[in-house]
């Protein structure tokens, strides 16, 4: 067999960010910095409660990575929020470039690490294929040629010819998909992009991209916190954990240890700040900032137990009848049940507030869930919009240590929920 | 076996790369930016590109009053003699269109990072074609605000204001338009590249900008200029730009080769300048942005 051709090279690649210097210093900050570091008094520019040697304290994103794809492979990168899969992503993408270490890529890449990159309101459906396929490196030739192919698989035709400004989102999406399915770059790097639009496209979309790996040869770089999607159109996976590359070998390996490491790095106190699921609308008018799970040390609960929890939550702008849902998500990605309470607080802007929130994981058996928590506003279509999500925002295990079960619940059979016990209301003679 | 990538990204960039070819392979890109420029700039307005045209009309009409008949300030550039009398209202229109795209590709070019930060902060491609569809997008409004000037040109003309006397120097028009938009695409992305760091500099543009001007003579003719300061004075690259344009249409006025030349070298300088900055910082600006 022919040696295989290397895709993409990863060497010795770490990735490190300066604490609290992240976002645009101003002059003035960096001068009073400076002043008071002179007469040896504290910085008068950190946060209260900042402690002095936090500041420019170096944090490692990425730790010593290395790794290498051969052409035609789909390989999976799972990881917790914080194990620096974005990170990766970003300097595979070139977004920004490593602290040390180099990256060796053989051929095109697009990236998507977000769905309709340079998508302008004002322009059309059409005009933004250009623009979208120009961006993301295509020429206009190679668009027009590809451009029926791209309007038939984005299922927008009709619309085409209309500014994108007027879509919903899921035909926004859809036509964003498309455009980046269809380059023909040999290396694809994708972020949850498929984490959206409904079930149907999903599945077209993993074809799509199943069938560029497989008979097209092309090189996929996935990363998903779906299991599901990764076990569907991977066939290697990396797990990546606190920055450090911790297991390249089989999917389902890959997966086991991610669920595993997902518990024992449980928290209980989880900040929200920065993460936001990639089909949100970039405005942000609210946003969950914070979450702490009650009374507990480590996120363990027993069967049946009340799960209680605090949810900061910032507003924006003025936000009335906001309605939270906590779906819950097995340790494969599978939704298993949602919590829901519908309309029942307002915001001004600029405030935030803690919501004590509780649910009653009742029925839900023992083993690790992740929990993806959306506040929403329900518009007066009856549609709902989502004002921010979060997954995982947090993860949490069952366990049945007073034997409440009584059984040996066989989870691959019976499902994540045990029903009220069955009952018997009589019994007859049946002569 | 050690293989050869296309694409090799280490942490230490050359110090200088401009990414040319790069740059060139994207064009198709920088074309979609100015087209989307201008077509998100116009859409939904009632006069669309008559607003290129109405904001520089209306300074010259006030420069004309203002400075031309109320401070009675010269608008010559050289000795007066019969011949070098032009109207005021040319006069001010010239310096006005010239200014007035100098200005707005350096305020364009020089929120590159931010305003584009969306899209930079998700995929690649060279970032030099952002600042470079700003800088062309912007010459499609000073076309037109050109074409408005030829058009005052001819009726003072045909009104018998004034005789043609296109300049020899006519060649070096395109050459002039080169200069002036490396000149503002460089210092555009010199403060770009200073804003990543320290967004004040975006505060000071403006007003920056406003100072710029007055040390140009888009309201005065050089003449106001006392000979012992001229060489100072002519460090400033945009004024042997406006004064040459003008000695282009009008056939009269300022044209010092030394000074000409002399405003090429401070332009290669920031511009050369401005892609080394760019260059150094664009590979790391999504961190601190």
């Amino acid at each position: 067999m022919a040696e295989k051709q290397i895709m993409v090279k990863i060497d010795h690649v770490s990735k490190e960010y300066r604490l609290g210097a992240i976002g645009g210093t101003t002059l003035r900050e960096d001068l009073e910095r400076f002043h008071a570091k002179i007469r040896k008094k504290e910085d008068p520019t950190l946060k209260i409660g900042q402690k002095t040697q936090e500041y420019g304290k170096r944090f490692m994103a990425l730790k010593d990575i290395s790794f290498e794809v051969e052409k035609g492979e789909a390989v999976g990168i799972i990881g917790h929020n914080g194990a620096g899969k974005s990170t990766l992503l970003k300097l595979l993408s070139r977004v920004t470039a490593p602290t040390k270490g180099s990256i060796g890529m053989n051929g095109r890449v697009a990236s998507m690490l977000e769905v309709g990159t340079g998508f302008h309101p004002e322009l059309t459906g059409r005009e933004n294929i250009y623009m979208n396929g120009a961006i993301l490196g295509m020429s206009r030739a190679e668009i027009g040629e590809k451009l029926d192919q791209i309007i038939a698989f984005s299922e927008c035709g009709e619309f085409i010819d209309t500014p994108v400004k007027r879509y919903s989102s899921g035909m926004y999406v859809k036509l964003a998909f498309s455009v980046a399915a269809h380059l023909d770059s040999e290396i694809m790097i994708m972020d949850e992009v498929l984490a959206v639009g409904d079930m149907k496209f999903q599945q077209k979309c993993l074809g799509r991209m199943g069938k560029a790996a497989n008979s097209e040869e092309k090189t996929i770089l996935y990363v998903s916190h779906n299991m599901n999607t990764i076990r569907q159109l991977c066939t290697r996976c990396l797990v990546l954990d606190h920055g450090e590359l911790i297991f390249d070998g089989g999917v389902e390996r890959a997966i086991d240890l991610y669920m595993d490491t997902a518990v024992k790095n449980g928290s209980v106190d989880i900040d929200l700040k920065n993460k936001r699921m990639a089909h949100l609308p970039p405005v942000i008018k609210a946003k969950m900032t914070h979450v702490h799970l009650v009374d507990k040390q480590v996120p363990v609960y027993e069967f049946e137990e009340k799960l209680k929890f605090d949810l900061s939550v910032e507003a924006k702008t003025n936000i009335s009848n906001l309605s939270v849902r906590a779906e819950i998500r097995s340790a494969d990605g599978g939704s298993v049940a949602a919590g829901i309470l519908q309309e029942f607080t307002s915001f001004f802007a600029g405030r935030s507030k803690i919501l004590e929130m509780e649910l009653l994981l009742r029925g839900l058996v023992p083993g690790k869930y992740f929990v993806l928590l959306v506040i929403y506003n329900v518009n007066e279509m009856g549609t709902y919009d989502d004002l921010d999500a979060v997954f995982p925002a947090f993860t949490f295990e069952i366990q049945d240590s007073k034997h409440a079960l009584k059984i040996n619940w066989n989870v691959n059979a019976w499902g994540k929920i045990r029903l009220d016990d069955l009952k018997c209301v009589g019994e007859r003679d049946d002569s | 076996m050690e293989q050869q990538f296309k694409t090799v990204i280490t942490a230490n960039s050359k110090w200088i790369n401009l990414h040319l070819k790069e740059t060139y392979e994207y064009r198709d890109l920088i074309f979609l930016f100015v087209r989307r420029d201008f077509v998100s700039k116009y859409k939904q307005t009632i006069l669309g590109p008559l607003w290129a045209v109405i904001q520089p009309l209306l300074t010259t009409i006030v420069f004309t009053v203002i400075f031309g008949s109320l401070a009675n300030l010269t608008t010559l550039d050289v000795k007066a003699t019969e011949e070098t009398v032009i109207p005021a209202f040319l006069f001010y229109m010239a310096g006005t269109i010239c200014w007035s795209y100098f200005s707005s590709t350096v305020s364009s070019t020089a929120n590159t990072f931010i305003t584009n930060s969306s899209i930079m902060g998700k995929v690649y491609f060279p970032r030099l074609v952002s600042p470079a569809a700003s800088t062309i997008s912007n010459l499609i409004s000073f076309g037109i605000q050109f074409a408005m000037f030829l058009i005052f040109l001819l009726y003072f003309i045909w009104k018998g204001k004034m005789e043609i006397r296109l300049s020899g120097y006519l060649f070096l028009f395109p050459i002039l338009i080169i200069q002036m938009m490396m000149l503002a695409m460089g210092v555009g992305i010199i403060v770009s590249a200073l804003t990543t760091k320290y967004r004040d500099l975006a505060m000071l543009i403006g007003f920056g900008l406003q100072l710029w001007q007055y040390g140009t003579p888009v309201a005065y003719g050089l003449r106001l200029v006392p000979e012992k300061y001229m060489k100072t004075y002519m460090l400033n690259p945009m004024t042997p730009i406006i004064t040459s344009f003008r000695y282009i249409f009008f056939g009269t006025g300022y044209f010092h080769a030394g000074y000409y030349g002399m405003g090429w070298g401070s332009t290669m300088i920031l511009f050369v300048l401005g892609i080394v900055l760019f260059n150094k910082v664009e590979r790391t600006f999504m961190d601190t942005i």
